[in-house]
């Protein structure tokens, strides 16, 4: 396996006392596509919203073990938040732009980070854009609200949005259920291009969509994980008998 | 069959209490015009509405019917009351909505409720017996003052303000401050680039819809305000007694006779004219977020 960009060692998570992940351990390769697969409940977006800890936000939430990030533990008490969510960047199930215009939608991060001369806005924006592949769609109607964009415009944009903060890794959670298929191939074209600069995690419900995009594959259940490798391995020879009942669609 | 008569029977009874209650709407307002509108085709609508004496009993000469000092009372009162209420009842809104767990929630929600509660006229007799005496002993002037209603209004204005608020800032879809917060923003940054903003139709509706009330607000600011219907001078002394329109009918109505009672009504008119307009306002505020959301 190539560089590692994170490893989760033994990670358990509670909500209240409902345990929703159980010692998980796997590592995230760098600049790789890594997917997590599992039927609902499994347990697969709360592990990624642990990567950024977007799981702060949920009441009586409860982490033990380690998650190794650039060394440190994500979860130590000295980590600052707003810097680990810089790095790690994270595009939602449901297409969430601003209600503000295109362009200020994808300058709100760096603005937020302290970037303010109009010219080197004028260039992130273009940059991320170019890198969402919706330059080409917006470019003539930056002023324009980003409400108005069809669903998959909007959520190109959400990962335009990501990468102008210049993250290192990006973490999509489900990005395309809310997509037609159309605009899910457009996705799954930019996961593929992005993984040259940045490093991947995707959940996903949709196996085929796995197996197109990914370099490696999780498979939760029940907040434990299953069986992790090569996507090809996991799909064509599982070593285990869940992972192989659940990719040929007998429960799910 | 019988079942269709009974059903058609209920609907009708239904539109009939609709209909009741727009007719008595319309016959008030018919009326208030019928009233008041003679003495404003008497006096001349400009004269009436931009005069600056209010004389309708004169010993010696003509009476004069010149509303402009009120109309400006009734805007100052209720823009002072905006002024104090509206930094204050954002923030707690922002509190109760974005910060407060959830203990602090039901208190504080409980609390603005019964303030809601409490009636105009003890809040005017805790103006009389407090505040105008505090201010004029401490800040100066008569104590009866566009500043003591303000204050008086605020407070009335505040759980209006504070639960419309709540209600928008409630409303900003929760996707908008995960997207925030992943970008590396903080709670704060995202309260005011992104929720707040968002919100913002919601809280100008409020705010609004607060003046509104400020504005045909009579009990409370009877007791406060001084009714002396002249304007402030110099026009910026917060410490200077008013007449509000509303107090000016309050006052009044109770011996007026003849062209001075049709004065009254036409007082009415202006201020209903004035409330309806700032309700409207509101309503088009409100339904623009919808827009905006849509």
């Amino acid at each position: 396996m190539s560089e590692i960009e994170i490893e989760s060692k033994d990670l358990n998570l509670w909500y209240g006392t409902a345990q929703a992940l159980k010692e998980i351990t796997m590592a995230v390769p760098t600049k790789k596509v890594t997917a997590i697969i599992g039927p609902s409940g499994c347990g697969k977006s709360t592990f990624i919203r642990c990567i950024n800890r977007m799981n702060d936000l949920i009441k009586d939430c409860r982490v033990t073990g380690e998650l190794l990030f650039e060394g440190m533990n994500i979860y130590d008490r000295d980590v600052d938040v707003v810097t680990l969510r810089k790095k790690i960047g994270m595009v939602f199930q449901k297409p969430n732009p601003f209600p503000m215009s295109i362009y200020d939608n994808v300058a709100y991060g760096p603005r937020l980070h302290g970037v303010k001369e109009r010219e080197e806005l004028d260039r992130i924006v273009e940059v991320s854009l170019k890198a969402a592949a919706l330059w080409d769609e917006v470019s003539e109607i930056p002023d324009r609200s980003a409400l108005g964009l069809s669903g998959g415009q909007q959520q190109r944009l959400c990962i335009a949005r990501t990468l102008a903060v210049e993250p290192n890794v990006v973490l999509f959670d489900e990005p395309c259920s809310a997509l037609d298929p159309i605009s899910t191939a457009k996705i799954e074209d930019l996961i593929n291009n992005l993984k040259r600069d940045y490093t991947i995690v995707i959940v996903t419900h949709n196996m085929q969509q796995a197996a197109r995009v990914s370099d490696y594959t999780a498979f939760f259940l029940l907040g434990e994980i299953i069986e992790f490798g090569k996507t090809k391995q996991i799909f064509e020879m599982p070593d285990k008998k869940s992972t192989e009942d659940y990719i040929t669609g007998r429960f799910g | 069959m019988n079942r269709k008569i009974s059903e058609k029977l209920i609907e009708m009874l239904l539109f009939a209490s609709a209909a009741t209650a727009i007719i008595i709407v319309a016959l008030i307002l018919i009326f208030l015009v019928k009233e008041g509108l003679p003495i404003i085709t008497k006096v001349g609508i400009i004269d009436f509405c931009l005069g600056m004496r209010w004389n309708p009993i004169a010993m010696v000469g003509d009476p004069t019917y010149g509303i402009f000092p009120m109309i400006v009372g009734s805007f100052y009162v209720a823009i002072g009351s905006l002024v104090l209420a509206v930094p204050f009842g954002i923030a707690c809104a922002v509190f109760l909505a974005e910060i407060a767990p959830s203990w602090a929630r039901s208190l504080l929600k409980h609390s603005i409720e019964l303030l809601v509660g409490i009636p105009s006229v003890i809040l005017g007799f805790v103006g009389l017996v407090l505040l105008v005496p505090f201010i004029k002993d401490h800040l100066g002037g008569w104590g009866f003052s566009i500043l003591a209603s303000s204050i008086i209004l605020a407070i009335m204005a505040l759980p209006r303000i504070i639960s419309i608020s709540d209600d928008a800032i409630r409303a900003v879809p929760m996707d908008y401050r995960d997207a925030s917060l992943a970008l590396g923003a903080t709670h704060w940054y995202t309260i005011r680039k992104v929720i707040l903003p968002s919100a913002r139709s919601g809280i100008v509706a409020a705010v609004i819809l607060a003046m509104a009330t400020s504005i045909g607000e009579t009990m409370a600011v009877l007791m406060v305000a001084g009714n002396v219907s002249m304007l402030p001078s110099p026009i910026y002394d917060i410490l200077d007694p008013v007449r509000p329109m509303t107090s000016n009918i309050a006052l009044e109505m109770s011996y007026a006779t003849g062209d001075h009672a049709c004065a009254l009504f036409a007082t009415g008119i202006v201020l209903f004219i004035v409330v309806a307009v700032l309700n409207a306002i509101s309503h088009r505020a409100l339904k623009s977020r919808m827009g905006v959301e849509r």
